[in-house]
């Protein structure tokens, strides 16, 4: 196979908000004139200095960036290859990256006069982030959520409530996050009128993949500039964990153009490839789902199949479209871990250097086992650590055996 | 004239109605709908993930799915359809993914080997038709589209263009089977849009009863009614075509007379 390497890597998606044959804009004629808002908003705030800076200043004072690229001194020993540095997003406001594309949507969402807002929500973290800025700004919330993640996020819930979020358990289909995905998309155009969508990937129609990678690639930038300042080159290789694919794409985008720096993305193997899992590029094949065409997991007939991951914010049978063009062309290289392997990738960090990540982070720890000890001990990589995790003792002492 | 065109030139307006395949006894349901006067027959691809639909839709899409239906399945109900009836119009409805899973002109192909009508996807709009519509019409397969309360006159062209056979207008921005739309807004949206349109306008959405079909077939060219037979194949399941053909009856007793109570 032949592949036409394009001059940049950071122009997609075209104007049609395709990347490649991927994303677009799947949706029914009810949504259609307000994604077409959206996208026309979105070009005047993109180019309105008052929107950036006001993006700006609330990132730094509320959300607390820039957030530290940490050197990882004992992981990196414990591994025996490459220098590994972690990006520390876990430390921002409501403890993961979400928060940064919230604040950047909910500013969207005023420029356009919406009065209500709602999300879907899988492991919570963005559901926690949704209703944080809808406090903060003063806007009413409700939170998707499959009835299956409200019983195993319990903690999550509460704090979506204490922010005076409104929760919805779904029940329909498996309970879980694409569900959780279908109800939001019901509501949202049954209410298009007054209603804002703050969607929690890089995924969904366009403009949506486009917007979040780009309030997410303030991760990205940082890594960038922060990494030159401290050593005065740029990263051998990127790592980070991928469930829709927006902390991912935000660490990767602003480096896609720098040939020397290699890019891995993490998908969640559950229990194995061969048995059930959550990793849309390795066990899917392109489809069109909730807006855009991209990777899912689905049979034959393009029923779409259920993921599993330990983690509830990987668990989406689908991945943002950049990430689909970026798997075909080649640029970024994709694996994936079982949830064995994140067990242990989470247990590693909390022992070597007194952090302990969410567990989709802990995918791109797993990952480092496996990559850093193949690399010279000169080399650099900057793995996502993109979330912490409170929310995830009750499930680790469960999969541990210990009962709390 | 196609199939298509004839139903909505008999002389009155035309019942549309629409069941998910492989929910119930689908042949039976098919056949007592034709019975009841159905003028055209919508029948529903099932998909795990309906997005643009109510509870009830959702429902039976699941427990076809859980029944076994698959694809091929779907395809040869409408190709034994089309033997048992040879004039009656049928549309499949659904969402993209199953229908261009395996390419859109296998898709297109099979239509067109079954004697399919026609075709209304959810999820493909105006700007996304080269991922089905040029197959479709290569084909002579009509491509139906939607209009909305939100499809505004600027942009009713542009859901026009390429589509052919009827244009169902959504009468409620929202899901299928939830509240239906005022009788006034509907006739204003109809009206507006028929000075732009010039196939047919059939309105769905929320249409459950003779009562409500009426009224909206004295300003519309056809009426859609869904989630009200879904409901009683829920209810009946095996025996469902009994009650399905006595709620066909009725409505197409409402909707082929509506303009003769009104003349
Ligand atoms: C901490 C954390 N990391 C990663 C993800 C996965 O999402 P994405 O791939 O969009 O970063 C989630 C989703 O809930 C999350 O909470």
């Amino acid at each position: 196979m032949t592949i036409k390497t394009p001059n940049s890597f950071r122009n997609q998606p075209n104007e049609s908000g395709h990347f490649g044959q991927f994303g677009g804009r799947y949706v029914a004629e009810t949504l259609m004139p307000l994604i077409l808002d959206l996208e026309a908003e979105y070009r005047k705030a993109k180019t309105d200095p008052s929107f950036q800076a006001e993006f700006d200043d609330l990132l730094e004072h509320y959300v607390g960036r820039p957030s530290p690229l940490y050197f990882a001194p004992r992981l990196t020993e414990e591994l025996g290859g490459a220098q590994i540095w972690l990006k520390r997003d876990e430390l921002n406001h409501t403890g993961a990256h979400k928060i940064n594309n919230c604040v950047g949507q909910i500013l969207l969402a005023i420029r356009m006069g919406k009065t209500r807002i709602i999300a879907e929500t899988g492991a919570g973290q963005h559901g926690v982030a949704t209703a944080t800025v809808c406090a903060r700004f003063g806007l009413p919330c409700v939170i998707f959520m499959g009835a299956t993640d409200v019983a195993r996020q319990a903690p999550n819930v509460f704090r979506m409530k204490l922010l005076g979020a409104e929760v919805v358990p779904v029940t329909a289909g498996a309970a879980t996050l694409k569900d959780a995905m279908n109800e939001a998309l019901r509501d949202w155009v049954a209410n298009v009128h007054d209603t804002f969508y703050i969607i929690g990937t890089a995924a969904g129609p366009h403009p949506y993949p486009e917007l979040v990678r780009d309030f997410q690639s303030v991760i990205g930038r940082e890594a960038r500039a922060q990494l030159l300042s401290r050593t005065g080159r740029l990263p051998d290789l990127l790592v980070a964990s991928i469930g829709g694919g927006s902390n991912s794409i935000g660490l990767f985008h602003p480096f896609l153009d720098d040939p020397t720096v290699k890019m891995l993305g993490v998908e969640a193997a559950g229990h194995g490839l061969d048995k059930l899992h959550a990793a849309s590029l390795a066990g899917g094949r392109p489809g069109i789902l909730h807006g855009n065409k991209t990777y899912l997991l689905q049979d034959e007939d393009g029923q779409i199949l259920e993921g599993h991951s330990i983690s509830a914010g990987l668990d989406y049978p689908g991945i943002g479209p950049e990430h689909a063009w970026l798997k075909e062309n080649g640029r970024v290289d994709y694996t994936s871990v079982t949830d064995t392997e994140a067990l242990a990738g989470f247990q590693l960090l909390c022992r070597t250097e007194g952090i302990i990540p969410a567990l989709e982070p802990a995918h791109a720890i797993a990952a480092l086992q496996k990559v850093a000890p193949t690399m010279d001990k000169d080399a650099i990589i900057i793995a996502n650590l993109c979330g912490r995790g409170d929310k995830d003792i009750f499930a680790v002492a469960e999969h541990l055996g210990v009962s709390l | 004239m196609t199939r298509l065109q004839s139903a909505f030139a008999k002389g009155h307006p035309a019942l549309v109605c629409f069941v998910t395949a492989g929910d119930g006894p689908t042949p039976a349901i098919l056949d007592a709908l034709v019975e009841g006067g159905a003028d055209v027959i919508e029948l529903g691809m099932p998909f795990t993930d309906p997005m643009a639909d109510g509870p009830a839709i959702q429902k039976a899409n699941l427990r076809a799915l859980a029944a076994g239906i698959t694809t091929s399945t779907i395809f040869k109900l409408a190709a034994e359809f089309r033997v048992r009836h040879p004039e009656v119009p049928l549309v499949l409805m659904g969402y993209a993914n199953p229908m261009i899973t395996r390419g859109p002109q296998w898709f297109a192909d099979q239509c067109a080997d079954a004697g399919v009508d026609g075709v209304i996807c959810v999820d493909i709009p105006p700007e996304e038709d080269g991922e089905l519509g040029p197959y479709l019409r290569e084909k002579g397969i009509s491509l139906i589209r939607l209009a909305t309360p939100t499809t505004d006159v600027a942009r009713l062209p542009a859901v026009l263009d390429g589509s052919s056979g009827f244009l169902y207008y959504v009468s409620v921005a929202g899901i299928t089977g939830k509240q239906s739309a005022a009788l006034a807004s509907i006739e204003e949206a109809v009206t507006r849009i028929k000075q732009t349109a010039q196939i047919p306008v059939a309105v769905g959405f929320g249409v459950r009863t003779p009562e409500q079909a009426g009224p909206i077939a004295r300003v519309a060219d056809g009426v859609v009614v869904g989630s009200a037979f879904i409901d009683l194949i829920a209810q009946h399941g095996d025996d469902a075509a009994g009650p399905v053909r006595e709620l066909a009856t009725a409505l197409a007793g409402a909707v082929h007379s509506a303009r003769k109570e009104l003349a």
